[in-house]
């Protein structure tokens, strides 16, 4: 694989998909210093928001130790060239949320649908777009269809305006074959001067293999995470992926050695456990279910008894989509009830 | 049968259909017009029940409200030519029973406010809320009729195939008028919607999961009996509204889901969001009947 000279995004998720593993209890200290020392190591782009995107926080999802505006304004004071993105799933956050985060100096929004839904995105891009932000639309799940299928969804996407498209294996499912040829046709089939970009997650292991193929199919964006915190075995781990992608010559701006610090002495120590490939996790990529429900299961067992990873497969069994965790109590409640007959 | 009131549906698409199709049932109410805006599927069917149809928007029926008695219109179209009909409807005396999310008029829960309403008079306009909004704001009311709500969250799944372009245009429309009515008619200090969609064959089943925190510890019987006369109240015209699991009570944390399945009628079984509203707003048009009797 020749990377060579290729120039790569990396955008950082530790301090919004690594809201997952910290049940949304990110302290504002521990994002300025996060990102203070992220911004210092040269990662162009940051994502702050609830880990469920703007307007998350909730009973359902999780309520947060503090508003996402209080987050993206600590943040967006600290750093000095890093641009700080917010995620916004249509259905949870809402056109108010996007303006909000556009106030708190955030430039870059990112609207997230389920890979078949692209069309409940429209006003939100819409929106994005004539603000004049950097709009990335975002289709989760995206091995549950083919790559005619999400080119389809990208498509609308990119008709309502996003300059960046993502391929995003939310399960963390896919293997590498499954990423070139979804990204290898947005690639051919979008417009040229439309980006795009890959976030994986790291459940079969394969998110620095994954993330390669994506690149070398074209994309230009790779989601990762400082010390991998993210949802499930976490995200792509983002000071992996850049000393890979230094060793292959490509460029992406950034110190790999602060970035190493970075995540060795601000992100690891704040770590509830260490996130890693557990059977609950591995579960998910094999299966395919949403990386954020494995928090949820684990509660459901210690509350009614039953195997957690047993509830990711039944997640997966009935073709959930992100933010049904609702779902995972009630098929808890019925497994422990077929187990006690 | 000379009691019946008689109405007009405007909007012959499917959620038009599925309403006329219940109302074709009804003991109170009948239906007489069908207005559409050209020839369609929808305008042939009602043909076909022997209504009377207009193809040419509301005007092609104004001049006969009189002359057909018109005292119903169940306005089944968009915000936008709602606020258009309405005007031209209720000036002649006709209510508006409003499915789309206009909003005119005051939100119409049927087992939480409609009494309230047909109190406090005649509205000439009520509005329907959204679906999240029918299937979900009775139970929160559920719980504020026994004691203090602070605050009330609802997840609405749906299936793909269910959500229609209106909805999905603006997708924001749906969480903020559900979150408004789950504070205004459901009595929570502060509402918060969600709306999830699932593209799963064969579709899912409608699926409503309601939270609430209560300002003190919560009664668990007088809630559980609550909720459960509650939704022998949302059966009496959505048989297929039932609960999942028995409640959950954590400290202050109340949690209740339900399933809500059509009665396919003309929509599939599966789609009991539109279901419920079309059965609501018939529900609505039925007990102003039984008023005015």
């Amino acid at each position: 694989m020749n990377l060579s000279g290729k120039n790569v995004i990396l955008h950082d998720m530790c301090l919004r998909d690594g809201m997952h593993p910290k049940q949304h209890q990110i302290s504002i200290e521990q994002m300025i210093n996060i990102s203070g020392a992220l911004d210092d190591a040269g990662v162009p782009l940051i994502e702050v928001t609830h880990g469920d995107g703007l307007g998350g926080a909730s009973l359902n999802y999780g309520f947060a130790a503090h508003t996402d505006e209080e987050y993206m304004m600590a943040v967006v004071n600290k750093v000095k060239k890093a641009k700080i993105s917010a995620l916004l799933l249509p259905g949870i956050g809402t056109v108010d949320h996007l303006r909000m985060a556009a106030g708190c100096g955030v430039t870059t929004i990112r609207v997230a649908t389920h890979c078949t839904e692209a069309n409940v995105s429209r006003q939100h891009i819409n929106l994005s777009q004539q603000m004049g932000l950097d709009t990335v639309g975002f289709l989760m799940m995206a091995h549950m269809v083919t790559p005619e299928q999400l080119l389809e969804q990208a498509k609308l996407m990119e008709s309502y305006g996003a300059n960046c498209i993502y391929c995003t294996d939310s399960a963390g499912y896919m293997l590498p074959d499954d990423v070139t040829a979804r990204i290898m046709l947005l690639r051919s089939k979008l417009s040229k001067d439309t980006q795009i970009g890959f976030h994986g997650h790291h459940n079969l292991a394969m998110g620095v293999a994954n993330s390669l193929a994506a690149l070398e199919a074209g994309a230009d964006r790779i989601d990762g995470s400082a010390a991998g915190l993210g949802a499930g075995a976490g995200n792509t781990p983002l000071e992996v992926m850049a000393a890979v992608l230094d060793r292959m010559g490509a460029t992406t701006g950034i110190d790999i050695f602060k970035l190493m610090d970075a995540a060795e002495e601000q992100v690891i120590p704040i770590m509830d456990e260490p996130v890693r490939l557990s059977r609950d996790a591995l579960v998910l990529g094999y299966a395919g279910a949403y990386s954020s429900f494995l928090l949820f299961a684990k509660r459901a067992e210690l509350r009614y008894g039953v195997p957690s990873h047993q509830i990711l497969l039944e997640m997966a069994r009935r073709r959930t989509v992100g933010g049904q965790e609702d779902l995972i109590e009630d098929i808890a409640i019925e497994m422990a009830a077929i187990a006690k007959h | 049968m000379t009691k019946k009131l008689r109405a007009v549906i405007i909007g012959p698409g499917n959620i038009g259909t599925d309403l006329l199709m219940k109302a074709l049932r009804s003991d109170w109410i009948e239906p007489v017009w069908m207005v559409g805006i050209d020839e369609s599927p929808g305008i042939q069917r009602a043909r076909d029940y022997g209504l009377k149809v207009s193809t040419d928007g509301v005007d092609g029926m104004l001049n006969f409200i009189e002359e057909d008695n018109i005292k119903i219109a169940f306005d089944a179209t968009s915000a936008y030519v709602h606020a258009e009909n309405s005007q031209r409807l209720t000036a002649r005396g006709v209510t508006m029973i409003d499915l789309t999310p206009a909003a005119i008029g005051p939100y119409c829960v049927p087992p939480v406010n409609l009494d309230q309403l047909l109190k406090e008079g005649h509205q000439g306009n009520v509005n329907m809320v959204t679906c999240g909004g029918q299937a979900t704001i009775p139970l929160v009311a559920a719980v504020s009729r026994v004691q203090a709500v602070s605050y009330a969250e609802i997840v609405a799944t749906v299936a793909s195939e269910s959500v229609g372009m209106g909805t999905r245009d603006n997708i924001d429309e749906f969480t903020r008028t559900t979150s408004s009515a789950i504070e205004s008619v459901g009595g929570a200090g502060k509402g918060k919607a969600i709306i999830i969609i699932n593209p799963a064959e064969p579709p899912l089943v409608m699926r409503d999961t309601v939270h609430c925190l209560t300002v003190d510890t919560p009664d668990q019987p007088a809630i559980t009996a609550s909720f459960k006369k509650m939704i022998t109240e949302v059966q009496r015209y959505v048989p297929g509204f039932i609960m999942l699991n028995k409640p959950l009570f954590n400290r202050n944390k109340v949690t209740i889901s339900v399933q809500v399945e059509g009665l396919g009628d003309f929509l599939p079984k599966y789609s009991g969001n539109l279901d419920i509203m079309t059965a609501a707003g018939l529900r609505t048009a039925e007990m102003l009947a039984q008023q005015s009797t």
